[in-house]
């Protein structure tokens, strides 16, 4: 630029001496150190990001994967759970969890004063709201699940509910719980004593992981394993779809088709699906999977299919690319000694091309399990009250939701416990999408030839 | 460039292989090759020369419908191997290229190991009944490309680890490995250096005794050393045709006589 604009200075010329910079010199040199600095700058700017990002994103979210929990022992009396004494499941089931409610307030408050610890309230069971609300739930299915556990006395490990946990992790305070209903200041007294007794302790929570998502007024409950599973199995559709069929297509458009018009349409269109917004794919899923096909609501298969949609280019333009880079002297040398075309390509194109279009595999398919919007529109969001599906035929069709949408679900609740949970669950997503680069590069160096 | 040395040699006066008659080549609207008739002799080492852009090697790719990978090209005319129309519509290429096997001008072995190489083409085409035979083909291709003594030891190391050289008559010994009638070479040793080239002008040499070679060269003290019949290029036309010891001693057309001597090209 500025070097070729005419200047007046002395150019160096006859009899000058090499070891004197010219004015010329000078400013090229200074433009260059001018151009390093830019860049340094620029990748500490984004380096400084990063380590921004990466650090809020693991002090929030590690707190999600520690929960409060109360370790008491429940008397469950024969009178109130099975009246009828003969144990059968289907009878007791009749008692709910209103029944069993009762009877942990009862342990809880036999605990404390066990304990010694004061109860200051007017009534007794209010203090009972230190638990969380699906206590009683949880020592209902222990007792359906073995009726013999009635009539005796029962060691329980019970969430505690998330305003206590909060407490423990500096979420709750006491002017906080001043405006709040469900819970008040000396209830987190008598938990700072339970902690002191050892009937409290905040613990690693394997239940985050592998657990399911809870309703919206118990975050102590909710788990991320359930969408987790809801991913895997949409990533099962998307790899067993779109990579044969992306491979295909690229191999047929980039080594058999002709020249035309026809196939120069396809090309633009392929590269165009490939920028096309996720939220598109989505309304189209929904329109031809759902409402025309009839597929199943907020199924993992719909998921798949339509993320299919959307990984597809990504994976044939890469696949295209790493074809074109093989060599077409080694198409020739095939060719040369009677190998047919399909030959040439599926013995010596192909496996030069791997690395290449495993790499774009793997690549797209992180997209598509990161990827939100198209989920939305076919409804695996929203609060999907499943289980873990029993079988891989409910796996496929039950409703279920994704990581990403159950992360996104989470960050809309009302309840700041469910922020902390969205942090977390962004951890384990990003876990995922690691594990997946680093399996990139692995193959990517495995399988990676010269020629 | 005048003091070339010519090697006489006998020909005989063998059958015609390969006979074309009025070829024309089109690439889309340029027309490369113009009515070519030329007569290719079996057991002979047939040179094309001529300057660049020729037509030398696209008529060599020709021979074996190599060009039919190239979407505008369109051959036209007769090209008859052994009595047979190549380019009739009952020909699938691939079984001619079986028979018309090609060396190309950059050695471009398989990233495969040495064996593989050469075994991929008689495996291909059903050669070999079982593993002792295939041995036994890839050991008589290596001999006959006059590597077997350097690579007999390492079999299993990769082909692209070789020297350049090397990795030229390796690929003579894998088109020779699924017994074609006729080699097609188009500039095999432009990418190597002299004593490189020396060697693999020996072998097509000896390749000589068992089947007809045409080979493209840029040198003409190479179709001197290595072929008895030659045929000049020029712009598309095949000038002159003949014995090589007369096309370069006593060149018919002027223009071959320009070539040869420097003028032109």
């Amino acid at each position: 630029m500025s070097d070729f604009t005419a200047d007046n200075s002395p150019a160096a010329g006859k009899g000058s001496s090499l070891f004197k910079e010219t004015a010329r010199t000078k400013r090229r040199n200074a433009a260059e150190a001018r151009f390093k600095a830019y860049g340094i700058g620029a990748i500490a700017l984004g380096l400084f990001f990063l380590i921004a990002l990466l650090s809020a994103i693991i002090s929030n979210g590690i707190p999600a994967f520690k929960q409060t929990f109360v370790t008491i022992s429940v008397e469950l009396p024969e009178a109130k759970l099975d009246k009828n004494g003969n144990r059968d499941p289907a009878e007791m089931a009749k008692v709910t969890t209103f029944g069993y409610k009762p009877v942990i307030t009862n342990a809880l408050i036999a605990a404390l004063k066990a304990e010694g610890i004061e109860i200051p309230f007017a009534k007794e069971k209010d203090v009972a709201d230190i638990l969380s609300s699906s206590a009683p739930a949880q020592v209902r299915d222990t007792v359906l699940a073995n009726p013999d556990l009635v009539g005796q006395t029962v060691d329980f490990r019970l969430l505690a509910s998330s305003r206590v946990d909060g407490y423990f992790k500096g979420r709750v305070t006491r002017e906080a719980l001043a405006r709040d209903k469900n819970l008040d200041a000396e209830h987190l007294d008598i938990a700072d004593q339970m902690v002191k007794a050892g009937l409290m302790e905040t613990t690693f929570n394997a239940d985050f992981i592998f657990g399911a998502d809870a309703s919206e007024s118990r975050p102590e409950q909710a788990g991320i394993g359930v969408s987790m599973v809801g991913s895997f199995f949409m990533m099962l559709v998307v790899l067993s779809l779109a990579l044969p069929i992306g491979v295909a297509a690229s191999i047929y458009l980039e080594e058999f088709a002709p020249q035309n018009k026809w196939t120069d349409l396809i090309e633009v269109n392929i590269s165009n699906l490939a920028a096309v917004p996720s939220i598109v794919f989505g309304i189209l899923g929904l329109a031809v999977f759902i409402q025309f096909a009839h597929l199943p609501q907020s199924a993992p298969l719909v998921g798949g299919l339509v993320l299919t949609l959307m990984t597809l280019p990504t994976i044939i333009i890469s696949t295209r690319a790493s074809l074109k880079a093989v060599p077409p002297s080694i198409r020739d040398a095939a060719l040369g000694i009677g190998a047919s075309k399909m030959q040439s390509v599926f013995h010596h194109v192909l496996p030069l091309a791997m690395p290449g279009i495993l790499t774009g595999t793997i690549i797209g398919l992180a997209q598509a399990l990161g990827e939100t919007a198209p989920l939305l529109l076919i409804g695996m969001i929203g609060y999907i009250a499943s289980n873990m599906p029993d079988g891989i035929a409910s796996g496929f069709l039950d409703p279920n939701s994704a990581m990403p949408a159950q992360i996104y679900e989470w960050a809309k609740r009302a309840d700041p416990a469910y922020y902390e949970r969205a942090w977390g669950g962004i951890i384990i997503l990003l876990l995922f999408l690691m594990t997946m680069n680093i399996i990139a590069v692995i193959l990517r160096r495995r399988f990676e030839r010269r020629w | 460039m005048n003091d070339m040395r010519i090697v006489k040699r006998d020909v005989d006066m063998n059958d015609t292989k390969i006979s074309a008659k009025g070829v024309q080549v089109f690439y889309g609207d340029t027309h490369a090759i113009k009515d070519v008739d030329v007569e290719i002799k079996d057991k002979t080492v047939t040179a094309f020369i001529g300057p660049s852009g020729c037509g030398k090697s696209t008529f060599l790719r020709c021979l074996n419908r190599m060009n039919d990978t190239i979407d505008i090209c369109r051959v036209e005319g007769n090209i008859l191997l052994d009595g047979e129309d190549i380019y009739d519509k009952r020909v699938d290429p691939v079984q001619l290229r079986a028979k018309v096997g090609m060396v190309f001008q950059r050695p471009n072995p398989f990233p495969k190991s040495i064996y593989d190489n050469i075994a991929y083409g008689p495996r291909i085409h059903g050669l070999a009944k079982n593993k002792a035979d295939l041995d036994e083909i890839v050991e008589k291709a290596l001999r006959r490309g006059a590597i077997w003594d350097e690579v007999k030891d390492r079999l299993d190391a990769p082909g692209t680890g070789l020297s350049g050289g090397q990795q030229q008559r390796l690929c003579i010994a894998r088109a020779v490995a699924t017994e074609p009638e006729v080699l097609l070479m188009d500039e095999p040793c432009s990418a190597l250096d002299p004593i490189a080239t020396l060697q693999v002008e020996e072998l097509i040499d000896e390749l000589r005794e068992n089947f007809s070679v045409v080979i493209v060269t840029h040198s003409m003290q190479q179709a001197a050393r290595v072929s008895q019949k030659t045929a000049f290029f020029h712009l598309g036309n095949l000038v002159e045709y003949g014995d090589t010891e007369q096309i370069f001693t006593n060149p018919q057309d002027e223009r071959t006589e320009s070539y040869i001597t420097g003028r032109i090209g």
